[in-house]
């Protein structure tokens, strides 16, 4: 069950949003999600406001992933998945368009819950993207390549060994190295799907320092299930459970008047 | 009871000590025995003239392997060509386009074919294959062939490598973690592109195990060959021409004509040399798999 309150089916709440909130860049409307007789997301309705962090906050599986892969169209690859509804992004329908969906999946950056650098040298990893893209000059690849490992904060560590295999890196600097990865390709939203679970506190705290200082360029939606990452980091919240959003709007509101029971007590055991 | 359950586990590392090191050793002592029962041949010609001679008359003590080496080399190569883009694209299909079905259904045809028997291989390779190369030649080269042919042994080894080529592919192709391919799919490659640069490139050295053990397994099998291959001792380009593979001439003729001088310790010469080159083979095999684990 939504939260009345927060119901973007209530239009009142909706011009009152749209009038405090920046403008959003990606807006879900009914999105629903199933597997076979399993009903993963159920009536997923929501906005991302342009250049904040918006956290999908919620207990594990409780469907956050899924609806991150929904933004990016990686749920095609899941034969067993039926996706309905609407996502739209610069008010194109992603779901519903006939759209090339590599061009779809450039507007998004992804970071997964671990690091995945493809089975190439650093260098390439970052190139990987751009010469997706068609770009061949060699000078702008090698331009774009130290741009963003310095974005990431990498590239003093890595100048000197670009051409060694990505796997080398610590596992800290290979987060760092696909978030680089995935800046290169120009992205205006960044999805982060528990990009710190598997980094230690040092490496996790230079990704969340990264996320505060990008937001002035990107839009981050960040899944995680730490509510103390959430409370870090958010500049809005929206809490999910069962295949829900419970609740959603700025993270004081959420987190000092929760208005359901639900979010209480994640407050409370999260706390 | 302490001392049961360290007798009991002084007695497990034992056993598997026992077996490690007699699946080590096993090849060696095969590898000395058959040298031992070829030594007579080297006290009258030297390695290098019996590896690279053609000439074949055993009743006047005259012993030139190349024929036969060549025979084998050319059908294995040959079941390679047939096998290596076949077994490749099949895999990619199956553990990444292809519904969980169909890979369900697959695996068992794939174990049952893995399964036949060599002869079975070699009987279907006389009714069906044979006369299909034999009504190819005419066609192609202007000349008549009987169909029994380096071609006919190139593809029915082709058809016995594939099913484990294939299910070794599979295994590799399946260890590729879904994060990796979505990370590709997500900086705007499409599926082919990630498949390519993601689960071959990733692969290289599985991809190089599962040939080199689909190419040495070709190289020594023997009954189904045997059978379509012609056995005619000439080395010859024309794969329309027979062929006589080393472990042919071992199958053939031995425990018969041993009564001629030396020619037990010359088919003990071919066994040792097949040896040898699938031992070659497989450090290649390994060379290439090391060199491509360093990229």
């Amino acid at each position: 069950m939504g939260n009345p309150y927060f119901s973007p089916n209530n239009s009142e709440q909706l011009r009152v949003l749209r009038a405090t909130e920046p403008e959003a860049v990606l807006r879900v409307s009914n999105l629903n999600v199933s597997a076979g007789d399993h009903h993963i997301l159920k009536n997923i309705n929501l906005e991302i406001p342009k250049n904040r962090i918006t956290v999908l906050l919620g207990p594990s599986g409780c469907g956050k992933t899924t609806l991150l892969k929904c933004m990016n169209k990686l749920t095609d690859l899941y034969r067993e998945l039926k996706v309905t509804g609407n996502i739209y992004i610069d008010n194109d329908d992603i779901l519903n368009t006939t759209a090339s969906i590599p061009d779809i999946r450039q507007k998004m950056g992804l970071l997964s819950q671990r690091p995945y650098p493809l089975p190439v040298s650093i260098y390439k990893n970052v190139a990987y993207g751009l010469k997706l893209k068609g770009v061949r000059d060699k000078k702008l690849i090698a331009f774009n390549v130290e741009k963003h490992l310095r974005e990431v904060g990498l590239w003093e560590e890595v100048k000197n060994r670009l051409n060694s295999p990505a796997s080398s890196l610590s596992i800290g600097q290979q987060q760092r190295l696909c978030l680089a990865r995935g800046l290169a390709v120009k992205p205006g939203i960044i999805l982060a799907d528990e990009p710190t679970s598997a980094l230690d506190p040092t490496s996790s705290k230079i990704i969340e320092d990264l996320f505060r200082d990008m937001k002035k360029h990107y839009t981050i939606i960040l899944v995680t299930h730490v509510l103390r990452q959430a409370i870090r980091l958010a500049d809005h919240v929206i809490f999910m459970h069962d295949g829900e959003i419970i609740e959603q709007g700025p993270p004081e509101e959420l987190f000092e008047n929760a208005r359901t029971d639900k979010l209480r007590a994640y407050l409370i055991d999260g706390n | 009871m302490q001392l049961r359950r360290q007798i009991i586990d002084k007695l497990n590392g034992f056993w598997m000590i026992t077996t490690l090191v007699t699946i080590l050793v096993l090849p060696l002592v095969i590898c000395i025995g058959l040298y031992i029962k070829a030594a007579p041949i080297f006290e009258q010609h030297s390695f290098l003239e019996l590896v690279f001679t053609s000439k074949w008359e055993p009743s006047r003590g005259i012993f030139g392997f190349w024929p036969f080496i060549a025979g084998s080399l050319y059908v294995t190569l040959l079941s390679f060509l047939f096998t290596a883009p076949v077994c490749l694209l099949a895999a990619l299909y199956l553990t990444q386009f292809a519904p969980r079905t169909l890979i369900r259904i697959m695996h068992p045809v794939i174990d049952v074919l893995a399964g036949l028997p060599s002869v079975i291989y070699g009987v279907w390779g006389i009714l069906v294959i044979v006369p299909f190369v034999s009504a190819l030649s005419v066609p192609l080269t202007g000349s008549p062939s009987s169909g029994y042919s380096v071609l006919a042994g190139g593809i029915v080894l082709a058809v016995m490598v594939i099913p484990y080529t294939l299910n070794m592919l599979i295994e590799v192709f399946n260890t590729v973690p879904n994060g990796l391919k979505e990370a590709s799919l997500s900086l705007g490659a499409t599926m082919w592109e990630s498949v390519k640069h993601v689960v071959i490139r990733g692969n290289y050295p599985g991809i190089i195990s599962a040939y080199g053990l689909g190419i040495a397994k070709a190289f020594g099998e023997t009954i189904a060959v045997m059978m379509v291959v012609g056995n005619v001792v000439k080395a010859s380009g024309n794969p329309f021409n027979a062929a006589y593979p080393l472990p042919a001439l071992i199958a053939n003729n031995y425990g018969e004509m041993l009564s001629i001088p030396m020619y037990d310790s010359a088919l003990m010469f071919a066994a040792f040399l097949l040896l040898i080159i699938i031992l070659v083979i497989n450090l290649f095999f390994r060379l290439l798999i090391h060199k491509t684990k360093r990229l």
